[in-house]
């Protein structure tokens, strides 16, 4: 029944035995088993699904232009998981909306967002809908903004079918099911009856994740998709999202502020500050090799499942800046314990972390696999994080090197 | 800080509870799918939850989502109506409380939900989201305006943010409203529903600062609703594991961490992803599997059974009471460790 779908279902990727059990994670009868990691998953290929380019979003508000977003530029291959990180309200969610066309008319866009190399700020709106929710998914944060609260759950999912492929509703209606089932919803079928009110956050969560795959994309957006979720569900949602970008090959752009998620599952970070990305590069190097005092201050400030109690956290000083009066220079300037007067008078550009010819990281004519691998900063001190063992400690002795 | 973290522990022995949660029950009517969507079930989403809560105290609630964890917050500021059981909150039972009554307690007992998008009216600045209560409750007069211009500082947004609308901010400005307008008629108890899951770690760790902060100088009390294991060590005096509807495993942060006796604790605490990605790569996680049992129709016995690695055939005969092995650690299962 589902031969009219031109890719393979997820569960079908999996041994043929899941019969009545799909729901659960693995196939096997043990009740405990040892998550998959992103190291066991297919690795990407070379081929780029989505490149955005020079992105910005202006907001013009009765107080000024709101500048959301600030010549945002990344690339994703097949079967990768790029991770977007960064202060609330740095513009990781309007970015992403902004690839999906989803901003309100006010917004003001500007830039290029490739799919597959069209362009979809300059396609037509009838064919970007036809693109948007079948090639390029997203899974929002706040689930009820994109459940309608007075639509059962399986009319919403067999709607989604509906809207992208001439399948019989009886037909869309099962794949509602069978999705519903692969998120882990128990009791399925009865539950597409419910309204979304009656689920609980972290369920809610699980139908967007449906709905986000039913279609098989081709690149899914998840913003913040297990905020809600307890951590061993969000483990086995994790996983599903593994598996499901191996099985269509769909590349994930996975926002989210919780840095244990990132250091399993992303092959790329890419660090957003005041609207614009300040630090891009692979996991490990954002992860040991931090080149930008804000991410080190992320870094810095979490709760550790060792620390003793009554030890106090360490957020960064200040708040971020207002982004209609952006101050000039670098934008962490203000809560930076290594701002000087340079970073004070010029923004730093985004721009390697590393000095011309240092490194047998790259050779000549490798530039399209450079894109991948380099690592990026928009710091003008870089070199001194370079030269410390833990740049965190800049944040607790007023920038002074240990 | 220290000090006070030791006093109530030692309040939390002698001192009445600010807080009694006993048996509460909670359950929601399922419909058919006929026309006339008749009641054929129920959703049992709170079977059976006892906490206490002593002045001062920061008792987490972690569990599978789903478990019950925001029913048992909203029943007992009766926000929903529990189906059965007693919220006794300074000695006074809310259950049977009258509305006038509910309205008074509500001015020191205030809730932050779990989706800000949800439980802010879109139609209102953010101003007039904070000062609503302020109104509501004959506080307003004396330096409102001021008042909420304090308490957008409070939570780390500017007074600029005050006149924009609940969609024009992201998901974390959002979550911080949320606080501030719960925070604006100082309260003596919050029910904090996973307040800072929306929020990056740095603005989290501020959060959760200025909550030890407010606890310290007002004496606030908090029963602490959240996803992220870490927060809530941070955060919590007391912990309380949920399961379906029921409490599976309780004591302080130390027991349930250092030593978490139920299968389940285990399970989540070997969930919890670090933010370190070599050691994220190899580790061992233990990741539930089978379906998560339908609150319709619960498992018999012990809920869990059906994805334990331990279960026995007790453990589908018997429900395992929550009890207490004399270490004031109490535990709902047959085999604890
Ligand atoms: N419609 C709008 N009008 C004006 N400003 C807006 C609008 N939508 C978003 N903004 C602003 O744009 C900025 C970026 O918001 P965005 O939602 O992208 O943040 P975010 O990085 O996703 O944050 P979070 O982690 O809290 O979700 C915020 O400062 C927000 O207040
Ligand atoms: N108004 C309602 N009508 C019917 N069922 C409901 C209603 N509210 C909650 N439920 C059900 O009650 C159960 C408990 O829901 P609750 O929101 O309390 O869970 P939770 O522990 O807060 O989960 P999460 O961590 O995902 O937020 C769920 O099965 C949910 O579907
Ligand atoms: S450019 Fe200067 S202010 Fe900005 S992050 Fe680097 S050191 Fe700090
Ligand atoms: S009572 Fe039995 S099934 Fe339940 S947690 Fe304990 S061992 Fe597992
Ligand atoms: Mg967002
Ligand atoms: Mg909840």
């Amino acid at each position: 029944m589902t031969q009219s779908f031109d890719m393979p279902l997820p569960s079908e990727s999996a041994p043929a035995e899941a019969t009545g059990g799909e729901a659960s994670v693995t196939t096997g009868t043990e009740s405990v088993h040892t998550a998959k990691t992103l190291a066991e998953s297919k690795p990407p290929t070379d081929e780029e699904v989505l490149r955005v380019e020079n992105l910005s979003v202006d907001f013009p508000t009765d107080d000024g232009v709101v500048k959301a977003v600030r010549d945002v530029s990344y690339s994703l291959r097949e079967r990768e998981v790029l991770s977007i990180v960064g202060e609330s309200g740095s513009g990781k969610s309007v970015s992403s909306m902004a690839v999906m066309g989803l901003l309100p008319r006010s917004a003001r866009i500007s830039g290029r967002v490739l799919y597959r190399g069209q362009d979809l700020l300059a396609m037509r709106e009838k064919d970007r809908r036809s693109l948007r929710g079948r090639k390029i998914s997203m899974i929002f944060q706040d689930p009820m903004t994109a459940l309608n609260p007075v639509h059962t759950v399986g009319d919403q999912l067999a709607e989604a079918v509906l809207a992208h492929s001439l399948v019989p509703p009886r037909q869309a209606r099962e794949r509602a099911r069978e999705m519903l089932d692969l998120v882990g919803i128990p009791q399925a079928a009865q539950r597409l009856r419910n309204y979304p009110h009656e689920f609980s956050g972290g369920m809610r969560q699980r139908v967007m994740i449906a709905m986000a795959i039913i279609n098989n994309p081709d690149v899914i957006i998840a913003d913040e998709p297990t905020t809600a979720l307890d951590v061993t569900v969000q483990a086995q949602i994790l996983e599903k999202l593994l598996e499901v970008k191996d099985a269509v090959n769909a590349a994930i752009l996975l926002i989210t502020h919780d840095l244990g998620v990132v250091a399993g599952l992303a092959h790329r970070v890419l660090v957003m500050y005041a609207g614009t990305p300040v630090e891009v590069g692979e996991t490990d190097d954002v992860f040991y090799r931090t080149r930008m005092p804000y991410t080190a201050g992320l870094l810095g400030s979490i709760p550790s499942m060792t620390s003793s109690h009554g030890e106090r956290l360490r957020p960064i000083q200040g708040t971020p800046p207002s982004l209609i009066n952006l101050p000039s220079g670098c934008p962490f300037a203000p809560r930076c314990p290594l701002a000087d007067a340079t970073c004070r008078s010029s923004e730093p550009p985004l721009a390697p972390a590393y000095n011309p010819g240092e490194g047998g990281r790259r050779s000549e004519g490798q530039e399209d696999t450079d894109r991948y691998t380099e690592h990026l900063t928009a710091c003008h001190h870089w070199e001194r994080l370079a030269s410390v063992e833990d740049p965190t400690t800049f944040f607790r002795n007023g920038g002074q090197n240990p | 800080m220290t000090t006070t973290r030791h006093e109530s522990e030692e309040r939390h022995e002698a001192a009445p509870a600010l807080l009694e949660v006993d048996d509460l029950e909670v359950r929601f009517p399922v419909y058919g799918s006929g026309l006339l969507r008749r009641v054929v079930g129920h959703v049992h989403a709170v079977s059976g939850v006892s906490l206490r809560l002593a002045e001062r105290e920061t008792l987490g609630v972690v569990g599978e989502s789903g478990c019950g964890k925001s029913t048992t917050g909203r029943a007992i500021l009766q926000l929903v109506k529990p189906t059965a059981g007693s919220v006794r909150y300074r000695g006074e039972e809310l259950t049977s409380m009258s509305s006038a009554g509910l309205q008074r307690v509500r001015r020191e007992a205030g809730i932050v939900f779990q989706d800000p998008y949800a439980s802010l009216n879109p139609k209102l600045p953010v101003n007039d989201i904070i000062a609503e209560p302020l109104k509501v409750h004959r506080r307003w007069r004396d330096g409102g305006p001021e008042r909420v211009a304090e308490l957008l500082r409070l939570v780390g947004l500017s007074p600029e943010h005050g006149n924009r609308y609940p969609h024009e901010f992201s998901g974390g400005q959002r979550q911080r409203v949320g606080i501030a307008r719960a925070l604006a008629l100082e309260p003596r108890l919050l029910v904090l529903d996973e307040p800072v899951s929306a929020l990056d770690v740095s603005v989290q760790a501020g959060v959760v600062n200025l909550l030890e902060d407010l606890q310290e100088r007002l004496g606030l009390s908090y029963v602490f609703i959240a996803h992220d294991l870490s927060v809530v060590r941070h955060i919590s005096d007391r912990v309380a594991v949920m399961y379906l509807g029921r409490v599976v495993e309780t004591g302080t942060r130390e027991q349930v961490y250092e030593s978490p006796s139920h299968p389940y604790t285990q399970a989540l605490l070997s969930a919890a992803p670090w933010p370190d990605p070599r050691q994220e790569r190899v580790r061992e996680r233990i990741v539930l599997t089978g379906d998560v049992p339908s609150p319709v129709n619960p498992p018999s016995g012990c809920r869990f059974r059906t994805r334990c690695w331990k279960a026995q055939e007790v453990c589908a005969e018997q429900t395992p009471e929550l009890t207490d092995r004399g270490n004031g650690h109490p535990v709902a299962c047959h085999f604890p460790d």
